[in-house]
């Protein structure tokens, strides 16, 4: 390994923009043999995109490489491909499970690394029609197994096998490589029980004994503090903090993960409390119970909510927690069980249109896929769902027999909604692909705005949009319930967008609701909400 | 797992196994009832289950490795069909007789099953998710190819000797070529008798050779690659397995076997359809392997067989069944082309709600955990 002294991974001044936008900037840190190291942050931090750096993964290089440099025993090096990542003995277990369902453990342990038996045939037709050498890849695979040191059965299918299982699998895969020094874990404990989860941690410190040096990710704080030396919290692309993981605590990465105090508006927080003091003698208007909802990526597992009439509700949460698996069950999007009663009527799950009959209206994050008809006008986008559910702008003829369509009414409610929104457009009967995404997306909420709805699910409004446009959305927003007394549920990953604009906040983690929040709670509070710990525990330490 | 399995009551296993196997279930019901209003003997239908084993399995066999690969049903076989019998036309204008002559019918149609079951393969790859469709549609497209041939370049192009094969206008092949020099020449070689049944021992074993070839096949490191990939082309291809090299490979291999497969089933009828024969092979190989349990992403030999058995002894006593029970004959031929259609459909639509199932499968899973966390 050439040169003792060297640390085995270093970063120095590593920086990366996607298109202008810069992701990560000034990044340095170094990692010792055997060491184990926590990185944590909130979702787009640039926690993945480093990762993606260091294994060489082809987006990187499509986007226009990094900069700074990457040193492994010292030595400058540049991965083009996981391959070569991998050759230099990186190894990666990603967030979604990479494996082959039908296959048994074993056979996904060296999946493409068989051991092979030659014969005549593969002489004559070439190496891949060796035959596999079952004994040897049981003995490799078992290997690979004891070392993780966990017990999982190797001629059990993957798709027999639980969650945790699986985890195991794939960590094994990176062990049974050849070489393997640097091991990344991306949330591996994000999907595993609490009793799958000690024995990875347990098998994380094994590993680290080994010489293997391990940078984990995970949301759940406390698991950094039980096996890593070192941690690194990043924010918005910088480094905020390194430090050893004994000498700080849950509390302190929390506030250091959502970082920025906020500037305190007295005025608005003022206006905000009396609000929400006005709110609070006001009925429940929705309320849903014991929720689940199959969004793959996104499942709900056990919620229950009280929506009260006229308050901006925000649903905030880290990526894949649920957040987004609400309204989409609710309003029938995806497989979903539970009981939603809106206006003291129950609601039936997985039927779009009774929601929508019920005065319901959502905006997806989905623009172009659930939210707009590309190919249409602005005018067709913004009247249609109108037209079709309430039979709005339509002319009756011969008594009712044939319906008009009111083409006056629909080009004045959409001028009404252009100017609101301040839409960017030529005119009204420009398609709406040819808008850009902020303008997409104002065009989706006037399209909400348009249906007159009593309530508002609204689903990342301001996802992939400039700064520019995410204030005035939010603002818009903000005016459409003050003034029209409309019910808004928000949901976004920003939880700065979201303590600006709702009254009050509710956190989802893994499934279900850690707790709500005043907009105005400290943002640590969130932080530590967002990670999972539920409210009490949080107002404990 | 097992112990559930022990608890579960018998109509239960028989509910299970009646909802796992729909369509066999139906064809066993459908021959149970026709025997008998046949009234043919069993000798009798027991000899041409036979024949019709020895003439069908090679090409049915052929279906199954595109299947293993992910690529659905093989519609594509077709161009094999087609590759063979160009072999055959061949031989037969230079009078090659006998075995030497289907074997040199074989030789002929690698080649060509090579460069079309090449360019079959590089066309799914544009078209992943929709390969059944695309190469039915592929099927025709090179049909009008080897009619163009066929009709327009032998003769002028491709010399054909005898004008026994070409048309009275001079070039361009005959609608049917006889085939009588090499009629069950490979059925009639050391073909035993017992009883009044007739075992072509020939083609059975080139049978056997070809199932113990698709099981090692099964076992060489292509053979792992193509399932990996049939299951997830993602996973295998960030594994370093190249998958559109794979899929390629696994159509080359199917279309070569039917065009061995074709030349078979010619032999064994003594006479080629040059415009017909390989029109419908694909749809009747596909319907068979479907009749004997297969689905479209899982198939075995034993789907091959079970199918070939169910699907021709409807075919057999259909049609005598028909006619002693309303006097007509045709409803055999009717039942035919329409069974086929229609086990083809029933076979897709479940593959689609098997899916669909699964998906609804992982809500159950989520209400469930929600009462055992209550």
């Amino acid at each position: 390994m050439g040169n003792e002294a060297a640390p085995l991974l270093e970063m120095r001044n590593v920086s990366k923009e996607f298109f202008g936008n810069k992701v990560l900037s000034d990044i340095n840190f170094t990692m010792k043999k055997g060491e184990v190291i926590g990185l944590v942050g909130e979702n787009g931090a640039g926690k993945s995109t480093l990762m993606k750096i260091l294994f060489g993964m082809d987006v990187i290089k499509a986007t226009g490489g990094y900069g700074g440099d990457v040193l492994i025993d010292g030595q400058k090096v540049i991965f083009n491909t996981p391959f070569d990542a991998i050759n230099a003995g990186i190894g990666m277990v990603h967030q979604e499970f990479s494996l082959i369902p039908g296959f048994t453990a074993t056979e996904n342990i060296l999946l493409n690394r068989e051991p092979q038996k030659h014969h005549f045939l593969s002489e004559i037709f070439g190496e891949r029609l060796n035959l596999l050498d079952r004994p040897e890849m049981s003995r490799q695979s078992e290997a690979a197994i004891k070392k993780l040191g966990v017990e999982i059965d190797p001629d059990m299918m993957i798709n027999q096998m639980p969650v945790g299982h699986k985890q195991f699998t794939e960590i094994a895969r990176e062990l049974s490589k050849t070489g393997t020094r640097i091991l990344i874990l991306d949330e591996p404990t994000a999907v595993l029980t609490e009793h799958e989860a000690e024995a990875l941690l347990a098998a994380i410190k094994r590993l680290s004994e080994q010489g293997i040096a391990i940078i984990f990710i995970t949301h759940r704080l406390h698991e950094i503090l039980t096996v890593c030396d070192q941690v690194l919290v990043m924010r918005d692309g910088l480094i905020v903090k390194d430090v050893p993981a004994g000498e700080t605590n849950v509390a302190q990465i929390a506030k250091w993960m959502v970082g920025r105090d906020v500037k305190s508006d007295a005025d608005e927080s003022r206006e905000k409390a009396a609000h929400l003091l006005k709110e609070e003698g006001k009925p429940v208007v929705m309320s849903i119970k014991r929720l689940w909802v199959d969004m793959p990526g996104e499942t709900v597992r056990d919620v229950s909510l009280d929506v009260n009439d006229g308050e901006i509700l925000g649903i905030g949460g880290l990526a894949g927690q649920g957040k987004l698996g609400i309204p989409n069950g609710v309003m029938g999007l995806y497989p979903a069980g539970g009981h939603v009663v809106f206006n003291g009527k129950e609601i039936k799950l997985n039927s779009p249109r009774e929601c929508l009959d019920a005065d319901l209206a959502f905006v997806s994050e989905d623009r172009r896929g659930v939210g707009l008809l590309l190919d249409e006008t602005l005018e067709w986008n913004i009247a249609f769902p109108a037209m079709q559910i309430h039979s709005k702008f339509l002319k009756k003829r011969l008594g009712g027999l044939v319906k008009w369509r009111d083409d006056k009414a629909i080009a004045n409610v959409t001028k009404k909604y252009v100017d609101m929104l301040e839409i960017k457009c030529t005119n009204t009967k420009q398609d709406a692909k040819e808008l850009s995404g902020g303008n997409q997306q104002k065009v989706c909420l006037a399209k909400a705005f348009a249906l007159e709805p009593k309530f508002l699910f609204v689903s990342e409004p301001t996802r992939g949009i400039d700064v520019g446009a995410k204030a005035l959305v939010l603002q818009s927003l903000k005016k459409f319930n003050r003034e029209s007394g409309v019910t808004v549920v928000m949901i976004s990953s920003e939880l700065e967008e979201l303590r600006q604009t709702c009254d009050r906040v509710a956190i989802i983690a893994n499934g279900v609701v850690s707790g709500i929040l005043p907009a105005t709670a400290p943002s640590e509070d969130f932080g530590l909400l967002m990670v999972g710990h539920k409210a009490e525990e949080a107002s404990n330490e | 797992m097992t112990k559930i399995k022990s608890t579960e009551s018998f109509g239960k296993k028989l509910l299970k196994l009646v909802k796992n196997n729909p369509v066999p279930l139906m064809f066993v019901i459908i021959c149970v009832i026709c025997i008998p209003l046949s009234g043919y003997s069993a000798g009798y239908l027991i000899g041409e289950i036979i024949t019709r084993i020895a003439r069908n399995s090679f090409l049915i066999i052929s279906l199954l490795i595109p299947i293993m690969a992910g690529m659905g049903l093989n519609f594509g076989m077709t161009l094999g069909a087609m590759a063979g019998e160009i072999g055959l036309i061949l031989v037969s204008d230079w009078k090659v007789v006998g075995i030497p002559g289907v074997v040199l019918a074989m030789i002929i149609s690698i080649p060509i099953s090579v460069l079309l079951g090449w360019f079959c393969g590089k066309i799914l790859n544009l078209a992943k998710g929709r390969e059944m469709v695309t190469s039915y549609i592929i099927s025709y497209f090179i049909s009008g190819v080897y009619q163009l041939i066929v009709l327009y370049a032998m003769g002028p192009i491709i010399p054909i000797k005898h004008s026994s094969l070409v048309l009275p206008r001079g070039y361009g092949i005959r609608n049917t070529v006889n085939l009588l020099s090499m009629r069950q020449c490979l059925d009639n070689l050391l073909a035993i008798r017992i009883g009044s049944v007739r075992i072509p021992v020939v083609p059975f074993l080139i049978i056997a050779v070809l199932c113990f070839i698709v099981v090692w096949f099964k076992k060489t490191k292509l053979g792992q690659d193509m399932r990996a990939v049939g299951q997830d082309m993602e996973v295998a291809r960030a594994a370093g397995i190249k998958v559109e090299e794979t899929r390629i490979m696994s159509i080359i291999i199917s279309t070569v076997l039917a065009g061995f497969g074709m030349v078979i089933y010619l032999q064994n009828m003594g006479t080629l359809n040059t415009y017909n024969s390989h029109t419908q092979i694909g749809m009747f190989c596909i319907a068979a392997l479907l009749v004997g349990g297969a689905s479209v992403d899982k198939a075995s030999i034993g789907n091959v067989f079970l199918g070939v058995i169910l699907f021709h002894l409807m075919f057999i006593v259909a049609p005598k069944a028909g006619m002693n029970l309303i006097g007509q004959a045709q409803l055999g031929e009717y039942f035919r082309v329409f069974v086929s259609y229609a086990v083809i459909t029933v076979a897709l639509v479940m593959y689609e709600s098997k899916k669909r199932r699964a998906n609804s499968l992982t809500g159950l899973k989520l209400a469930e955990d929600q009462e055992v966390a209550k």
